[in-house]
């Protein structure tokens, strides 16, 4: 791939933070899927926060495929939240019917930070 | 401006001047006959506005005041085929008659009394020829109808922009997003909900919870009287998005009127919470916030 990363994966202590930076295609958003599910083994994530705060629009398939991806995260053991669906995007979602099924979401990055503290077991920013 | 020069041309359209020539020499000759029985014309026309139970807001000061002013610039408009003059005329008549309720039948009837009495008079003068009558009245008819055409349309223009005002007003008095706690929102809702005000409803609701950082939202519809299928909809797809923005939203005050509308319809209220009144919601909300509210003496009050 050329050009500037159309997505990051972090990794921040046992959670992996996903940014998606720009709206993707369905093969790029398969080839994220792909990745995301490949480092949650590899680096042993308990959570995964994906963010989609930089994308202005989301279609049918990028919904289908950020909750396909968070069942898939839950199989191999990892909690995901979505975070930062503007408030266009999130009308347009429930307006064609295509919500994100039972992925938990939270409005920014902080919330779904905290979630993940208070819903893994093993916390990693605030060590009691 | 711009609805100004739109509206000429239309009129213009509508009716397009006279061919010069016979018009030309004629409507000097009838400007200067219904200048010289002004007086007359003018009683005669307010008389018959009279009779015919128009314009019951004003007193007749204010009757012989407008009649007056509204004849002036009528056989100005004959004169000079100009309307400008007359749509700022009446539409500054029409801004001060609208508040004190005279309706558009009454306004649109005046004009056309004010137009047939002088027909009658230009019948009287001319009846000796018919052919000059006729020729008078093809320059005086299409005139007379431009005329009233332009008042009509200023005086409806004027409406509309109140009434455009006003909903700009309703609108923005219609849907406070109130901060009533860190991370709680209360919106409540009164007044009829039309599908426009949902539809904004829910854009300042959404706005509201990434401003305020939002987790959790008391809905209060106590003030809401009805609500029909697309808006119950409306309000459901509402309560989606809030979540998928990371809050969760309480509906509260639920009359029996719209349980029943609600259930009735079918619309899919399983992901709603909701709570009898707006204290048991707020109480929920504080509850899901982790908030405890105990009061500090428990003799007191």
């Amino acid at each position: 791939m050329t050009g500037p990363a159309l997505v990051s994966i972090l990794r921040q202590g046992s959670y992996l933070i996903a940014s998606i930076h720009t709206a993707l295609d369905d093969s790029q958003m398969i080839r994220f899927q792909q990745d995301l599910i490949e480092q949650i083994g590899r680096c042993r994530s308990r959570g995964v926060i994906i963010d989609v705060a930089a994308l202005d629009v989301l279609d049918s398939f990028g919904s289908r495929t950020l909750s396909n991806i968070a069942e898939m995260a839950r199989l191999r053991g990892a909690t995901t939240v979505i975070v930062g669906i503007q408030p266009d995007v999130a009308f347009a979602m429930v307006a064609l019917g295509m919500g994100t099924g039972s992925v938990y979401t939270a409005l920014d990055l902080e919330e779904g930070l905290e979630y993940l503290d208070a819903s893994t077991a093993a916390p990693t920013t605030s060590v009691p | 401006m711009d609805d100004n020069a739109h509206m000429s041309d239309q009129v213009t359209e509508a009716f397009p001047p006279q061919e010069p020539g016979d018009a030309h020499q004629l409507l000097p000759q009838l400007v200067a006959h219904l200048r010289e029985h002004r007086t007359k014309l003018r009683q005669e026309w307010a008389s018959r506005i009279g009779d015919s139970h128009l314009l019951h807001a004003m007193t007749p000061q204010e009757m012989a005041a407008e009649t007056t002013s509204v004849y002036d610039n009528y056989v100005e408009v004959l004169e000079t085929g100009s309307v400008e003059a007359l749509q700022h005329y009446a539409r500054d008549l029409s801004e001060r008659i609208i508040p004190r309720g005279v309706e558009t039948h009454e306004v649109v009837g005046i004009v056309l009394l004010l137009r047939d009495v002088l027909a009658r008079s230009l019948f009287e003068k001319y009846q000796q020829d018919f052919g000059l009558l006729n020729r008078v009245l093809d320059a005086y008819e299409p005139a007379a109808n431009r005329i009233a055409n332009t008042v009509a349309v200023s005086f409806v223009d004027e409406r509309e922009r109140v009434i455009r005002q006003q909903q700009d007003a309703i609108r923005e008095l219609s849907t406070p997003v109130l901060p009533v706690r860190e991370r709680l929102l209360v919106l409540p809702i009164i007044g009829v909900l039309d599908a426009e005000r949902a539809r904004q409803l829910t854009e300042q609701l959404l706005a509201g919870i990434r401003t305020h950082r939002a987790k959790v939202v008391v809905m209060d519809i106590t003030g809401a009287p009805d609500v029909d299928e697309s808006v119950a909809n409306h309000l459901v797809q509402t309560v989606d998005a809030s979540r998928l923005m990371g809050a969760s939203v309480i509906i509260t005050g639920l009359s029996p009127e719209i349980a029943q509308t609600l259930v009735t319809i079918g619309v899919d209220l399983s992901k709603m919470n909701t709570i009898g009144d707006l204290q048991g919601g707020l109480e929920e909300a504080e509850r899901l916030l982790g908030y405890t509210v105990t009061r500090r003496d428990s003799s007191a009050g």
